[in-house]
This record gives C-alpha cells, structure tokens and sequence, in this order.
C-alpha cells in the first residue's frame, strides 16, 4: 500500500497537489480569521453598546440574529447554501476560494462575537469610566483602553478558535476548493488505496496543529510580558 | 413632586427659557421633569432637585446644592446613603433620573451640551484608580490632552481647509479668515510629555514613567491617577473615597497630595470616611443619609456641635 502512495506522491507529482491543498487550506483558516475577528469585534461592540444606545441597539439585533444563524448551523450546510444557493441566487461568481474565505469567515465571526463579548466584558468598567471622565468619548475609551485589553484577554480563545477554523476547513472540498483534504483524496486511487494517504493527512493536520498551538503560546507569553516591564 | 405639577410648571420652563435664549427649543425639557431655575453665576456646580433612581431605589431625593470655586466640599455619610451617586451624578457617570447639574453655567443634562468638553474640566478619582492597565504611567496621562489636543488640531486644519477653499470663490475683501494653528501635533505630544513628567516629579515618581501600573503599589497608583486628572487643568476635583481601598500606610502619602492640592485653592469636592481629614482640609462638611443632604456646614459645627440625630449616631460610630 505504501507503494502505491510513494508512486502518487511523488512519481505523479501527488506532491504538488498536496502543495497547493496546504495553502489553500492556510488561507481560507487565516484570511477566514482575520475576517471573523473584523465582523465579531464590530458585532460584540454593538452588542456591549446596545446596553447603553437606542441606534447600537438595533445593530445588536442584526449581530444576535446572525451568530444565532451561524452558530446554529453545521459549517457544510453553510457552504452548501452559500455555494450552490445564496452566490447563485444572488448572481455573484467568486473565485472558489474566496468564496470558501467568505463563508468560513461569517462562520467564524459569529464564534468571535461571543468571544470578543466575554472579553470586552472583561475589562473593569472602572477604565473605561476613568477615561470618559477625562473627555475621551465613548468610542476613543474602547478604542484605546477597553478592545486592546479585551482582545490580549481573549487570545488563548481566539487562538482556539483559529485551530477549530483550520480544522473545519477539510470540508471546504464540497465546495470543489482543493484544499488538504481533498489533496489527499486525489490520492486514493480512486478509493482503493485509502489507508496510507489517510494516515499521512491525519498526521499533516496534527503538525500544523501543534505549530499553531506554539505560535498562540509565544504570542500569549509576548503579551503577558508586556505588561511588567 | 413629579406628577402633581407637571403641567404648570412645564409651560412656565418655556417662557422662562424662551426669555433667555429664544432661539434654541429646550429640547431636554421632557413634561415629566421638573422645570430648570435660571443657574445662579456665582456658582461652580449647580445641582437643582437632583433625583436618581435604580429601578424602585430611590438613591438621591430631590438635592438641590451649590458649590462655590474654591470651596473644598467633604461628603461623609453611611455606607449605601447616595454619595458616591451623588458624585458620579455630578459628572454624568450617571444620568440624574430628574434635576439638573450646572457646571460653569452649562446644564449638562442638556444633550446639546458636549459632556466630554465639559468632563475636561472635571477631574475625578475613583476609589479603585482605575489606571489604564495596557498603558504604562507616562501614557497614562498623557493620553487624554495628546488625543484631545490633536483632535482639536486636526479638527482648525479641516476647518481651514474648507475654507480655504471657499475663499477661492470669494471677493477679494470677502476672504473668510482661517483659524490660527500655531502648533503641532509633535508640539502637543512634547508638551503633553514634559508636564507629565513635571507632575510625576513633583510626587517623586518621575523613574516610574516607563512602567505599567501593574508593578506599583496602591498609594503610588492612586497619586498617579490623581496625577492623570491633574494633567488636564481642571476647575474642579472629584474624589470618591480616594484612599478606601488602600493599605493604613499609603493613606498618608496619598492625602498629603490632596491636601496639597487644596492649599493650592482646587475646588474638590471629597466622599471620604477619613473624619480628620475632612476637618481638617474641607470648608464645607455634608452628611448625606437616606438620599437627602441632611445637614452640612463648616467642619467645626458639624464635628463639634452636630444637631441631627442620625449624624449624632453616625459620628460616634466613626469617630
Ligand atoms: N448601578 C446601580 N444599579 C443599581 N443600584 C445601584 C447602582 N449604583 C448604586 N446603587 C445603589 O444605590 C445605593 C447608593 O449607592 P452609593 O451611591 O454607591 O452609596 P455610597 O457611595 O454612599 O456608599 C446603594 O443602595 C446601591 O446599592
Ligand atoms: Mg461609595
């Protein structure tokens, strides 16, 4: 079996596909990231706000109803709706994967709301009462004082948000995305030499895995340190 | 109070302010609320039938006070009796359910009223410092003037900019004149940075300015935050039991510098258990109980000869 896998990989240029299934898998989980942390802070911004503003209020219900959808549907059935109905329907044609970025940042956004929301809260209101009081407005205190203490609070979450993001991401192939997943799958012989190109795309996604769970960490020591110098 | 004469009362706000300034509609004069007396201009602050509730809670009861600049106001009272609300209404930390606050003249319950320039001139220091924990100490307080001096900067070019332009069209004796800038936003940071570093040395913090407020003491804090609000040339200090949550031994360090402070002629007004202190430093002493100032003179009455009950219990169980 093990040969079979070795002719794939690299006398058919298997790696190559592999290659490409790795960094579109990379993309979608980053640029899904850095979207879902966009779309969650300004969401977990209206939602804090709401308690205080009639405007930020009605944000927060547009905010409660969209991480109600997306968290309470499975990833596939939001990739299966966004490509075969909602791009449609709509008339848009995105690149395969940009649409895979899109959905998977939506998804991750309603997971970042929430926890950008615990970390907002967090954050002893006594600072961001300390900085109204001398003249700052509301939004300058969240700016400078509350969100960066909020998102160095809520980075070990995000992080694990970011490693279940990169994990999702194997699904993105029903989207025809060549992402690892898929990669290995062109491996198989069509199905019939299924145990090695499996083993080997298990061990893939643990290694990026544990390289993500290092970075998060150096990061979270960084931050710490910061703070006693 | 509210109910029974809300009609009267809100067709005579409309004459009274239609006298003094016709042109803008009270608009903040909801029926229900009690009609603004005119500001008395002797006054700092003026607070007029203060009312603030918690749901059912009544927390403050129709206060009406004035204080004077100059005056040092202690407000001593039992625990839960309005007085850090009382405070906090002062500022609008909490928007007062009913009444109104003057400061220089300005109601700042009025919504036309920009509550953050008038919170410039307001300094205020909480019980628990409240420090900007991701800033270190020189940042701390330098970021309210840099960020409002900028802003203020940015705000004449625009400004100049638009008008600028309109000149462009104008006559040639019709050229709108633009707004002097005479500075810069590097000016302003120098500027901001050297007071600051002028008031940390003046409370022997000057080698603190590069550190974070997680590494210092209580009492360093607290004179910090002081510091913070220092930095913006307020006419007025607001202190909310400053030292109530600092160790016996930083109690000292900490009123030295509001008592400083006060000889220096701020106007402050005080929420403090520490009875020597308010007798010492306070002109004007208020026992707070039950939502209501009950009685308030000079600190030698209210210590030596005090005439209501409640304060009479309340004194021999502090004192
Ligand atoms: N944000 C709030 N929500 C509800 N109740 C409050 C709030 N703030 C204060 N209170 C209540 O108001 C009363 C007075 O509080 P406070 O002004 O802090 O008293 P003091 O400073 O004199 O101890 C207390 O009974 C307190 O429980
Ligand atoms: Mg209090």
């Amino acid at each position: 079996m093990w040969e079979s896998f070795y002719r794939n990989f690299i006398t058919n240029d298997g790696y190559i596909t592999v290659l490409q299934g790795l960094e579109n898998t990379l993309i979608i989980a980053i640029v899904g990231l850095v979207i879902g942390i966009i779309i969650g802070s300004v969401v977990a911004c209206f939602q804090v706000a709401g308690k205080r503003n009639k405007v930020a209020r009605g944000f927060a219900v547009v905010g409660d109803a969209y991480t109600a959808v997306f968290r309470g549907t499975p990833i596939i059935v939001q990739i299966f709706l966004f490509h075969f109905v909602i791009f449609p329907v709509l008339g848009i044609r995105f690149d395969g994967l940009i649409e895979c970025c899109i959905v998977f940042g939506l998804n991750s956004g309603a997971y970042v709301a929430e926890i950008m929301r615990g970390g907002i809260l967090s954050v002893d209101v006594g600072q961001l009462e300390a900085g109204r009081t001398l003249g700052l407005s509301y939004a300058t205190t969240m700016i400078k004082i509350v969100i960066p203490q909020a998102v160095k609070n809520v980075i070990p979450t995000l992080g694990n948000e970011f490693i279940t993001l990169t994990k999702d991401t194997s699904v993105a192939g029903y989207a025809s995305i060549m992402d690892l997943t898929f990669a290995f799958r062109t491996l198989t012989d069509g199905g019939t030499n299924v145990m090695a190109p499996y083993i080997v795309l298990a061990i893939c996604y643990l290694i990026i895995i544990a390289i993500f769970t290092v970075i998060v960490r150096l990061i979270e020591r960084r931050l710490r340190k910061s703070e006693r110098r | 109070m509210k109910e029974d004469n809300a009609q009267p009362l809100s067709e005579e706000v409309l004459k009274t302010d239609a006298g003094q300034a016709p042109a803008k509609k009270p608009k903040f004069v909801k029926t229900e609320k009690t009609p603004v007396e005119p500001f008395d201009p002797e006054a700092l602050i003026e607070v007029q039938h203060l009312t603030k509730s918690f749901g059912e809670l009544t927390v403050l009861n129709d206060i009406s006070e004035k204080i004077r600049q100059g005056e040092k106001v202690a407000v001593i009272g039992p625990s839960g009796s309005g007085k850090s609300t009382f405070l906090r209404c002062l500022n609008m930390l909490e928007d007062p359910t009913d009444g109104y606050v003057f400061f220089e003249g300005n109601n700042l319950c009025d919504l036309h009223v920009d509550i953050n320039v008038q919170r410039r001139r307001m300094g205020m220091v909480f019980q628990q410092f409240n420090l900007f924990n991701n800033m270190n100490v020189l940042k701390n307080i330098t970021l309210a003037p840099v960020h409002i001096g900028v802003g203020e900067l940015r705000k004449a070019k625009r400004k100049n900019f638009f008008t600028k332009i309109g000149n462009v069209f104008r006559g040639k004796d019709k050229k709108k004149p633009l707004v002097p800038v005479e500075t810069s936003a590097k000016q302003i940071k120098a500027e901001a940075n050297e007071n600051a570093m002028r008031l940390l040395a003046r409370i022997g913090l000057a080698d603190k300015a590069k550190v974070y407020p997680s590494t210092l003491s209580g009492g360093q804090r607290q004179r910090i935050a002081i510091v913070r609000a220092l930095a913006m040339n307020p006419k007025v200090m607001l202190f909310d039991e400053p030292t109530s949550a600092l160790d016996p031994e930083m109690v000292g360090e900490v009123l030295e510098l509001i008592k400083e402070l006060a000889d220096e002629g701020m106007t402050m007004v005080i929420v403090t258990h520490e009875m020597g202190f308010a007798r010492e430093v306070a002109t004007r002493v208020m026992f707070m109980d039950g939502g209501k100032i009950v009685e308030q003179g000079p600190p030698s009455e209210i210590f030596g000869a005090p005439k209501n009950d409640r304060l009479k219990d309340f004194l021999a169980k502090v004192l």
